[in-house]
């Protein structure tokens, strides 16, 4: 069984970017000085080549997204895989890895095949698919997980709902012996959240909104880390919001256990004070943003590895489906196009995490969560390469949007961290 | 009013609120005359959408809206476009495209009247949006209190019961505390919002013999249409037993008030219901003459500047 990435066919690209400096923590690089990109591999005689003049700009592996929505099947009036893989491209994404939410959902070695194929044909990055673990994520039946895994799945998510009984996550858990496939959990207690549309919090409280609960994420990942232990299965987190669940992921991988955790660029970046506006295109997402101290968690759990990498939960929705009272809208914001720019702004410029951290956990790290090769910058590696101008500023939204959505937190808002040229796969996937 | 909208309470400074209830006491003088009409909004359009039921307020807001002679078009929730589907955007655009002058929007959720205020260029009036907000019910009891009770400055106001679900209390906390009011809130663990204390400003208890040091007694109502299956409490036996506002939990001297609708026996006994020394009724009937001053205040009233003289409002009644 082998995991399938897919991209559109394209020309290898050949060309030097010449006097950036070159940052690969993996590989253990940190200098200015030339890249060479001959026929879509790192390395090689420079010669004739074109050059792309790169001073003060920034050259890293490209990075990698756990967790993107692209709304195909079902909603390609949202997002199709190539607009969602442009906008990766426009984000330095060189690979991204598609949920299974759709309609109809991912659950059938039919429907992720018709996907892969079409993926072949419009990716313009690497995109992999995630398929259901419960039949149209109902959270009663297993999936044909070994069809799926066998037809090259990336693993295994119910993302949008939990799987709330326990017996059926066990089953998944000891089906995972067969697939060798991560599960990919989206952790909320269904009776603790409720009906909730914030954080359960004082700003919840002042806005008369239902709230929901912290220990609603974290009582769920103990239930799975528990499980995880008791069966040896491998678990990742996603989008973990609250202080708590970190503490959970930390205790588990203490015990022994194979869990990692991703977090998203508006959770590390924002809080529930920003709901104060009542705009749900911008602030309504599951899990809702939390308080400064749960962010303050976040980052220094990704800056220590206990949240192993960054994940954008990338969701389009158009405007018609946000332009509702706060309360009935659908949750979830764009990040592709932004992720890195939120981090740089927000997070390295601040001096909360180091460049070469982000870069390691937007890249590498991200990639080996779910068990995918990590890019690299090292001479004879395919080129994932993603030039990035750390200091232009950005006002997001100025420029069109790649994604046929614009439903981002940061709209209007001026951002440090401008994407120039994007290498996917060795083909030139993303050019300014 | 330094904006054109109501949307929360918090959008009046202390002024500003003192401007709408004095404004609010010419337009009472004007009531006590045969003909309760005048002539201050002649030519302006007001649209009450009330997509909630509601009997006191969308009643009080058309009779505010007339007697200042204003057009006033009633737009209920059931009957109309959205049964068939149309959102509240589209609503909106449509309505707006009347040229209104204010839109009153009563809606079972949070943020519709910030949503409705983003696409339409007439004044949006709150009138109870979800748990979140009822200004112009915090403006009655504002005024109801300064003209029974006293100055808010000083006083105790305890709200007692369902404050989670209670829109009256959101709004009430923070208008009362504006005017210098202590407030408490009081109920069963299960119905006191999170982190209250630090959202509010306000202190919390689950005692309701704490109520004993309040001068002010505000029984919100059990929004059992609210809850939803689980039951926030154990049953509304043991709730009006532990919680019931009635004469023997009251010290003298103690003023009761209710948003209404009454759920009697439950949150308060029938018996201090029907007692002339609780506000109830006064705030029915305070609502109107505080809701005219509301429209005037947005509509004929320039920020900060003129009040009605008593002597116009009379001079050109109708």
């Amino acid at each position: 069984m082998a995991v399938r990435l897919v991209q559109r066919p394209g020309p290898a690209a050949s060309l030097v970017i010449r006097g950036a400096r070159v940052l690969d923590p993996l590989a253990g690089i940190d200098e200015v000085r030339d890249l060479v990109v001959r026929d879509g591999v790192i390395g090689g005689d420079p010669d004739g080549l074109e050059v792309v003049e790169a001073e003060g700009r920034l050259v890293v592996p490209g990075f990698v997204d756990p967790h993107v929505h692209l709304r195909t099947p079902g909603r390609e009036d949202l997002e199709d895989i190539a607009t969602g893989t442009r906008a990766a491209a426009a984000g330095g994404f060189v690979t991204i890895v598609a949920m299974p939410n759709t309609s109809p959902v991912v659950d059938t070695a039919a429907v992720l095949g018709a996907l892969l194929e079409r993926g072949e044909q419009e990716a313009a990055v690497r995109v992999g698919f995630l398929a259901a673990i419960t039949v149209g994520q109902e959270g009663r039946e297993l999936t044909e997980q070994a069809e799926l895994a066998e037809l090259g799945a990336v693993g295994f998510s119910d993302d949008g709902h939990p799987v709330a009984d326990a017996e059926v996550m066990r089953r998944a858990l000891q089906y995972q012996r067969i697939t060798g496939l991560p599960l990919v959990l989206h952790e909320e207690d269904p009776s603790l959240s409720g009906r909730g549309v914030a954080h359960e919090g004082a700003v919840a409280s002042r806005l008369g909104l239902q709230g929901i609960p912290s220990i609603s994420e974290s009582v769920a990942v103990a239930r799975d880390a528990a499980l995880a232990e008791y069966e040896g299965g491998w678990i990742h987190i996603c989008h973990v919001s609250a202080s708590e669940t970190v503490e959970e992921i930390r205790r588990a991988r203490a015990r022994g256990v194979r869990v990692t955790g991703e977090a998203s660029p508006h959770h590390l970046t924002l809080t529930d004070e920003a709901i104060a506006s009542l705009d749900p295109a911008r602030h309504k997402m599951n899990p809702p943003l939390r308080e400064e101290s749960d962010r303050l968690a976040l980052v220094a759990a990704l800056a220590d590895g206990t949240i192993d990498c960054v994940a954008t939960d990338h969701a389009p929705h158009d405007a018609d489906e946000k332009e509702v009272p706060f309360e009935e809208a659908p949750f979830g914001i764009t990040g592709l196009e932004t992720a890195f720019a939120v981090c740089n702004t927000h997070l390295v410029e601040t001096g909360a995490l180091p460049l070469a951290t982000l870069v390691r956990r937007m890249g590498a790290d991200a990639a080996g969560v779910l068990g995918l090769p990590a890019p690299s910058l090292a001479d004879g590696a395919v080129a994932d390469v993603a030039l990035i101008d750390p200091a232009a500023r950005v006002v997001v939204g100025h420029e069109p949007f790649q994604s046929k959505s614009r439903n981002s937190a940061w709209l209007g808002e001026e951002l440090r961290g401008r994407v120039e040229l994007t290498i996917a796969g060795g083909r030139i996937a993303w050019r300014r | 009013m330094s904006r054109r909208s109501l949307l929360t309470i918090a959008d009046l400074d202390r002024a500003e609120i003192a401007r709408i209830l004095r404004v609010g006491n010419r337009f009472a003088e004007v009531m006590e005359r045969d003909i309760k009409k005048v002539p201050t909004l002649r030519g302006r359009t007001i649209i009450n959408m009330f997509f909630e039921a509601s009997t006191r307020t969308s009643t009080s807001f058309e009779l505010a809206g007339k007697r200042l002679s204003a057009d006033v078009v009633n737009v209920k929730g059931s009957g109309s476009s959205v049964e068939k589907g149309e959102t509240l955007k589209d609503t909106v655009i449509t309505l707006s495209s009347y040229l209104p002058d204010v839109i009153v929007i009563r809606h079972q959720s949070v943020g519709a009247c910030q949503m409705a205020a983003r696409y339409t260029d007439a004044a949006v009036i709150n009138a109870g949006d979800g748990k979140h907000e009822h200004p112009t019910q915090t403006l009655l009891d504002l005024y109801t209190i300064e003209r029974e009770v006293g100055p808010l400055d000083g006083l105790h106001v305890a709200f007692v019961g369902d404050v989670a679900h209670s829109r009256v209390a959101r709004s009430g906390v923070r208008g009362f505390q504006t005017m210098g009011a202590r407030v408490s809130l009081i109920g069963p663990p299960t119905l006191l919002p999170r982190d209250a204390e630090a959202a509010l400003g306000v202190t919390t208890s689950t005692d309701v013999r704490d109520i004993a040091d309040a001068d002010v007694v505000y029984v919100l109502r059990m929004q059992l249409e609210r809850m939803g299956p689980g039951g926030f409490v154990p049953s509304l036996r043991e709730y009006a037993m532990t919680y019931g506002i009635n004469h023997a939990r009251l010290r003298p001297g103690q003023r009761v008030m209710h948003a209404g609708p009454i759920n009697r026996g439950v949150e308060i006994s029938g018996e201090l219901a029907d007692d002339p020394a609780t506000l109830i009724e006064r705030q029915a009937a305070n609502g109107m003459v505080v809701r005219m001053a509301v429209l005037y205040d947005l509509l004929a009233g320039p920020a900060g500047s003129t009040e009605p003289a008593g002597a116009p409002i009379g001079a050109v009644a109708v």
